[in-house]
């Protein structure tokens, strides 16, 4: 009885479009807004953390994951689906640290991350991820955006927005966007990005914000090596973030 | 060995079953880039089936990501895929010389399931290896340049091949320093 369902859902239709994947970027344009900035040495990625009810707990989600030292990511769509993703990132990453002893190149992950995607829109039983990923990472060629799709497809950015109000954040940031940006105003300009279609009061604990930039290496004995610079991920504190809010209001 | 600013490798060029020498020029040198050097030493199938393995998976960093392999991170993969076959090994101990990104020199040699030794002087394996250890701590000085690095490395290879039934007919030595590379190969006694 089994094996009767085991044909693949996405299956093309006639005039050649895989209607599951139509449907998967449906569900992600309904998802909470998330934007993305390259700026001079790092990305920014931001994202509202919308609760259903004031009586959720707000500290025990976190929309943006790091998944290796120097990468990070946000989504717009199914947060169930994102949390497998991150995990198998996250993995991912580490196996490949396990074989090269060094800490994988964005463009790596996300292709891995991307093909895992892909699998799910060519197989049997399985439904593509309803998430499009923002991955955002530091490494020897430099600073990264990537958008991933449900379909697999990746495409790399200076600004983009995913989700909801997609449209009007991206025509915000192309107005708004200037190449090598300082970090400060890559992180001002994400949040007037969000702010345009934000649905709650903006505050510290409904912002999230994650940036990928370059610190000096330290090496084994504690000690700074000149000159050499090593990618980190990391998200902001909701301190940070309130001082930050504060200089927009 | 290391050297000042430069690393040399030297293996021996006897291929043979016990008693029986079936070639007088086998190559246990092999080629990653400009920059990484490494000699495979044990059983000579296994020597050559790793060479390609590691041209495979080299060719194939390079295609994926765009950047040659560096010398820490070539060590660690080779690593990685002498331990894959921890209950089954390959029987070779590779030798790994290079320059790093900034050119500073590196040497590691491996046991045949992947435990790196990171030396700061000079590293042996195979059959000779005791001979070789006594030869290099004899002869090795730190701060060799290209010139002397050579001098030193042959001298230790010789004797110590000399000193072993089962090593030698002559030695392939390559120099590595930034500018180039430079490979002799020596004559030995062919015996």
């Amino acid at each position: 009885m089994a094996d009767r369902y085991s044909f693949s859902l996405t299956t093309f239709s006639p005039s050649g479009k895989l209607v599951q994947i139509e449907y998967a970027l449906a569900a992600v344009n309904q998802g909470i807004t998330s934007v993305g900035i390259k700026a001079r040495n790092g990305i920014i990625i931001a994202t509202e953390k919308k609760s259903s009810s004031s009586l959720v707990d707000d500290t025990s989600i976190s929309k943006i994951s790091k998944i290796s030292k120097n990468i990070g990511l946000v989504y717009s769509g199914m947060g169930p689906d994102a949390r497998v993703l991150v995990d198998r990132a996250r993995k991912s990453a580490q196996a490949y640290k396990q074989v090269y002893n060094e800490e994988p190149p964005v463009l790596i992950l996300v292709k891995e991350v991307a093909s895992i995607m892909q699998d799910f829109t060519q197989s049997g039983g399985v439904r593509p991820f309803g998430v499009s990923l923002l991955i955002a990472g530091s490494d020897d060629s430099g600073p990264h955006l990537y958008q991933v799709d449900p379909s697999g497809s990746y495409f790399s950015w200076k600004a983009t927005a995913i989700g909801k109000n997609m449209i009007n954040a991206k025509t915000f940031l192309e107005k708004r966007f200037a190449e090598k940006m300082e970090i400060e105003d890559a992180v001002h300009t994400a949040i007037l990005t969000l702010k345009e279609g934000f649905e709650g009061a903006m505050t510290e604990s409904t912002v999230e914000i994650g940036i990928a930039t370059f610190e000096d290496l330290i090496d084994s004995k504690g000690v700074k090596v000149d000159g050499e610079l090593v990618g980190v991920f990391k998200k902001l504190e909701e301190s940070e973030v309130k001082d930050y809010l504060a200089n927009i209001a | 060995m290391r050297g000042k600013d430069c690393v040399a490798i030297a293996t021996d060029r006897r291929f043979g079953v016990q008693a029986l020498g079936l070639s007088t020029e086998f190559q246990k040198i092999f080629a990653v880039n400009d920059k990484i050097y490494y000699g495979l030493a044990g059983l000579g199938t296994d020597v050559q089936t790793l060479s390609e393995k590691f041209t495979f998976k080299t060719n194939m960093y390079k295609l994926n990501e765009d950047r040659e392999i560096g010398v820490r991170t070539f060590a660690h993969l080779v690593s990685s895929t002498l331990y894959e076959k921890r209950f089954g090994p390959y029987y070779a101990e590779p030798v790994i010389v290079g320059l790093d990104k900034h050119n500073a020199p590196f040497i590691c040699s491996m046991d045949l399931i992947g435990c790196i030794n990171f030396a700061e002087d000079f590293v042996v394996t195979g059959t000779a290896s005791e001979q070789l250890y006594g030869m290099c701590e004899a002869l090795w000085e730190p701060n060799l340049e290209a010139d002397d690095l050579f001098e030193t490395i042959s001298q230790a290879m010789m004797s110590a091949t000399n000193r072993d039934a089962l090593s030698g007919w002559g030695a392939n030595v390559v120099v590595i320093t930034k500018d180039k590379i430079i490979t002799r190969t020596l004559k030995g006694r062919a015996d």
